[in-house]
């Protein structure tokens, strides 16, 4: 099972202290000053939509978005190109993308913010419904995958995962990790991490 | 783009009708050989357009920074899908739904669509269609086969053809309609999906159905081809029929549609369109886009001769069963409630709730009925609450949904006794607001955020506004709370600003030397009546003043008018000029830039608003006061015409908007040439020469058709004025005047050094 378009959602700490209207300024700067190793388009602003996806910074490869999907905030990476490689690597292609892009964004509110991510808890799910129907087979297909890659990426295996059980939502696990993770590792992975395809 | 095309080619394979298909196999052959460079790129664009698959902004790869304009690095592997525009950038994926009708089925579908394609947004259009925003391309082939299962077609959605064909969302159920529409709807629809006698258009073509006259539901005026439902009594017995209207339409200059038939029987209904579209496809403009719509094919040649055109061709159709088989079974698309009929619950409920039912409800003509509108903001909503929604349908009804041309939703048949549980619902969901088709439920095309051609946001001002009214709007005079505000981001009236109370469209202007987002006020529009009657621009404000612009003109509103007068009468006896009068100073004393910046910038949009570095040449301070001089006269003759018009002294009105072009044409022959007489052949000499002849003043879309409406008016200098040739005179002046600001601001960006005396 191939499992491209993967998702994940890096859920805000607690309450978002910033307004959500000044993600628009700094999605924009991203794309100006071209942030990202991505090619970024344009911002979409849709805070006037209830539960969605908030401010929504449109890629070519990917989006990102400070997504408010189920009623939590939280940096949400969709990855849209396909990626080369295992899926152990699309997951981690997608990991390290969502945490390099929370630390810049916890750097730039810092001072005025402040805006933390959690460290023990995020959400992975793959936006295909034909690749990975949200169904037990596939479950019991991935778990595998999911706890290989979670314990190589987080250097132990003291995590739980959840899945998605709305029958309509797409496949995807809630994971939650006992102790907190290192945000900045786990971007740096990204420079080892698979290569676009 | 996705991985998974090939999974649902196969996996779909036998299970959808055969000639939507075939249709899809066709369009994804095409687009491998567009890839191949097979296929040209000017055929390419259209065919994808005729499948609903339409550009979107920064599609040619350039993309404004805020500080520069960049080329967006895409692969240059792949060729253009049309003229200059990437392959690989995201486009607009336009869904037609024939007069609004889904069903739960569909919603789902379109909530799974939408996340795994777009954004997770479902934007519903003022012509009732879906639409997602940035869709690969590649991935379009996909999207039109989950759609065609659950029978929702993409073709014709765009492109030179038969457009979603419209209709009221309360047909069957409404109380004042002559007869339920729908299956004349569908049937109209299915007819003409496809068919050979209209795949030759050099425009769109855009049907609707009305149930009644009185009512905005349809808006049969403004509509290429309008089906008003008439009943008539003829030997004791009554009869069904249409008042066919054809010729109307918004767009830059909006035209009125004329009567061609004051009762169509049924079995005419779907022969006569094709007869006319017969008749546009063979004698309608192709060359030049502008004047290709059918409204000029008829302003051409009057109605007498168009008629006459159209019946001989009706008479010569070789005789088609489709045209009247659909009547043996009229009723077969009438729907049926959930539930049996009821009355209101009793006992409080919230504020909200209260609110809700003023404005949301309406009675059906079946006793113990209501439909239930579903106001969604900026018409877009997610696709969980899309799911939610399809539950909810189908929990209260029988999935009787309707899109609506104010981006909403109307569920049918609500019994009375679950208004108070469909609200706990739909509230639960994010979809309880209140305020449906008041002057909160702001209507906005979408603009800067995806349109290539958006001058202004559209979008933001409308969310700007929606937010300022939202709890302000209930405490309100009920005379503000009716109004209706429609937002456009540029003169092309998508939002359909020209049939608001109070429209907005998007212009820029020059404010200390930096480009300034505005939006015109557009005054007089009648919404009702089918859209009675259109509004006329009466200044441009800019951007971040319309909210101070909106209060003052609904204050005076409310202060001045007359007993029960609506807001369109109240426009008409005080005179725009008095409204003008009122927001003159918002158009004066701007802030410095360096003082406010973002005075510069549009609604949420950090960016500063211009389209390149602004040369200052040493000559600018000069020539930029002979030209904004010379402007500002040109706009005070144009607003002067319209109050001459408003007098009915159309002579005047006329004369005044020729005047006002004339003035705008010498104000940027000025730039290059400061002799420039008064005579009006000079001006119009020098400036074909320079401006025209040199293209300069071609807009990258609609070319040299702004500088035509000079030549034309030129020509006609001395020719008497009816109402309706001084209306579109002014029209033609206004976008003129826009013409002449967008060149001047395109020249800047280019640095005026480059101005020479003498051509
Ligand atoms: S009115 Fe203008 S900006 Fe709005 S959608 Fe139409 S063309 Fe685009």
């Amino acid at each position: 099972m191939e499992l491209q378009h993967v998702n994940v959602k890096l859920y805000v700490d607690g309450d978002l202290a910033v307004e959500l209207v000044r993600f628009i300024e700094v999605f924009h700067q991203w794309i100006r000053d071209s942030i990202l190793d991505e090619l970024l388009i344009d911002v979409a602003d849709y805070r006037h939509v209830p539960d969605g996806p908030g401010v929504l910074l449109v890629g070519h490869e990917a989006d990102y978005s400070m997504d408010q999907t189920d009623g939590r905030v939280g940096l949400r990476y969709n990855r849209k190109a396909p990626v080369e490689g295992s899926n152990e690597d699309r997951f981690r292609q997608a990991f390290a993308s969502a945490a390099r892009a929370c630390r810049l964004l916890e750097d730039r509110f810092a001072d005025d913010g402040p805006l933390r991510f959690s460290r023990q808890e995020f959400e992975l799910f793959i936006n295909d419904r034909a690749l990975a129907p949200n169904s037990d087979e596939t479950f019991v297909a991935c778990k595998p995958q999911i706890e290989s890659f979670l314990t190589a990426t987080l250097g132990h295996s003291d995590f739980s995962l959840e899945r998605r059980a709305a029958k309509r939502s797409r496949f995807g696990v809630h994971v939650t990790v006992a102790k907190a993770f290192d945000l900045d590792a786990i971007a740096a992975t990204l420079k080892s991490s698979a290569s676009s395809g | 783009m996705k991985a998974s095309n090939i999974l649902w080619k196969q996996r779909l394979d036998g299970k959808l009708p055969a000639p939507l298909a075939e249709e899809i196999d066709t369009f994804e052959t095409e687009i491998e050989l567009r890839r191949q460079d097979k296929l040209g790129e000017v055929i390419f664009a259209e065919t994808r357009l005729r499948r609903g698959v339409y550009g979107q902004r920064y599609d040619n790869g350039q993309r404004y920074d805020g500080v520069e304009t960049r080329t967006l690095a895409y692969s240059t592997d792949v060729p253009t899908k049309g003229v200059n525009t990437v392959w690989d950038a995201p486009g607009m994926m336009r869904i037609k739904i024939p007069y609004g009708g889904v069903n739960p089925e569909q919603l789902e579908l379109m909530a799974d669509v939408a996340e795994e394609y777009s954004d997770a947004i479902v934007h519903i259009t003022t012509r009732q269609d879906f639409q997602l925003h940035f869709v690969h391309i590649d991935d379009t082939p996909t999207l039109m086969r989950r759609l065609a299962s659950v029978g929702i077609t993409t073709r014709e959605a765009c492109g030179n053809s038969v457009r979603n064909i419209t209709g009221c969302p309360y047909a069957g159920v409404c109380p004042d309609e002559s007869f339920d529409v729908t299956p004349y709807a569908h049937a109209l629809t299915q007819f003409l999906l496809g068919h050979p006698d209209i795949q030759n258009f050099g425009r769109k073509f855009k049907p609707t159905f009305s149930g009644c006259a009185q009512h905005s539901c349809g808006l049969t005026a403004m509509h290429d081809l309008g089906y008003t439902a008439v009943t008539r009594v003829v030997a004791g017995k009554e009869q069904r029929g249409f008042q066919f209207l054809v010729g109307g339409g918004l767009g830059a200059v909006p035209y009125q549609a004329k009567v061609f038939d004051e009762f169509l029987p049924p079995e005419e209904v779907l022969p006569m369109a094709q007869a006319v579209s017969r008749v546009f496809a063979r004698y309608g403009e192709k060359k030049n886009r502008s004047r290709a719509r059918i409204k000029f094919l008829i302003k051409n040649w009057g109605m007498e001769k168009f008629k006459a055109e159209v019946l001989a061709e009706r008479s010569k159709l070789p005789h088609d069963p489709r045209w009247t088989e659909f009547l043996t079974d009229i009723d077969g698309l009438t729907e049926t409630p959930l539930k049996p009929p009821g009355d209101f619950p009793s006992g409080n409920g919230s504020t909200g709730y209260h609110r809700w039912v003023k404005t949301n409800l309406r009675e059906q003509r079946q006793a113990g009925y209501v439909t239930a509108t579903v106001a969604l903001p900026l018409g877009d909503l997610t696709s969980n609450q899309l799911r939610d929604l399809a539950d909810i349908a189908r929990k209260f009804t029988k999935g009787t949904l309707r899109t609506t041309v104010e981006q909403n939703f109307v569920m049918r048949w609500v019994s009375k006794a679950d208004v108070g549980a469909l609200y706990e619902a739909l509230n639960a969901a994010g979809l309880g607001d209140a305020g449906a088709s008041n002057i909160v439920d702001i209507v906005a095309c979408p603009g800067t955020d995806t349109c290539k051609l958006g001058i202004s946001s559209s979008r933001g001002l409308a969310s700007e506004l929606r937010s300022r009214l939202a709890e302000k709007s209930f405490e309100m005079d009920q005379a503000l709370q009716d109004l209706h505000i429609k937002v456009s981001g540029c003169f092309n009236s998508c939002g359909q600003h020209h049939v608001a109370d109070i429209g907005f469209f998007g212009v820029s202007r020059i404010v200390n030397g930096y480009q300034v987002p505005h939006f015109q006020v557009v005054l007089g529009g009648q919404w009702e009546e089918n859209a009675g009657s259109y509004g006329l621009p009466i200044i441009p404000i800019p951007s971040k003043r319309i909210p101070d612009a909106l209060d003052r003109i609904t204050d005076h509103y409310l202060r001045m008018r007359q007993k029960d007068e609506r807001f369109a009468q109240f426009v008409g006896r005080v005179g725009k000029a008095q409204i003008r009068q009122l927001l003159v100073d918002l158009t004066q004393n701007a802030p410095e830039h360096d003082q406010d910046p973002t005075f510069y910038t549009d609604w949420f949009d950090p960016r500063e608003y211009s389209t390149g570095d602004i040369g200052k040449g040493e000559c600018a301070g000069e020539v930029v006061t002979a030209f904004q001089f010379e402007m500002t006269t040109a706009e005070r003759l144009v607003f002067e015409a319209q109050v001459s018009l408003e007098a009915s002294d159309f002579q005047k009105a006329g004369k005044g908007a020729y005047d006002s072009m004339i003035r705008a044409a010498k104000a940027i022959v000025l730039i290059q040439y400061d002799d420039v007489s008064n005579d009006p052949d000079e001006i119009v000499d020098e400036f074909r020469e320079r401006y025209y002849d040199t293209k300069k003043i071609f807009d990258p879309y609609a070319g040299g058709k702004f500088a035509n409406y000079l030549f034309a008016a030129h020509k006609n200098a001395t020719k008497a004025f009816t109402s309706e040739s001084a209306r579109f005179t002014i029209e033609e002046a206004q976008l003129f005047i826009e013409a002449i600001h967008s060149c001047y601001n395109r020249m800047r960006a280019e640095g005026l050094s480059q101005s020479t005396q003498g051509a």
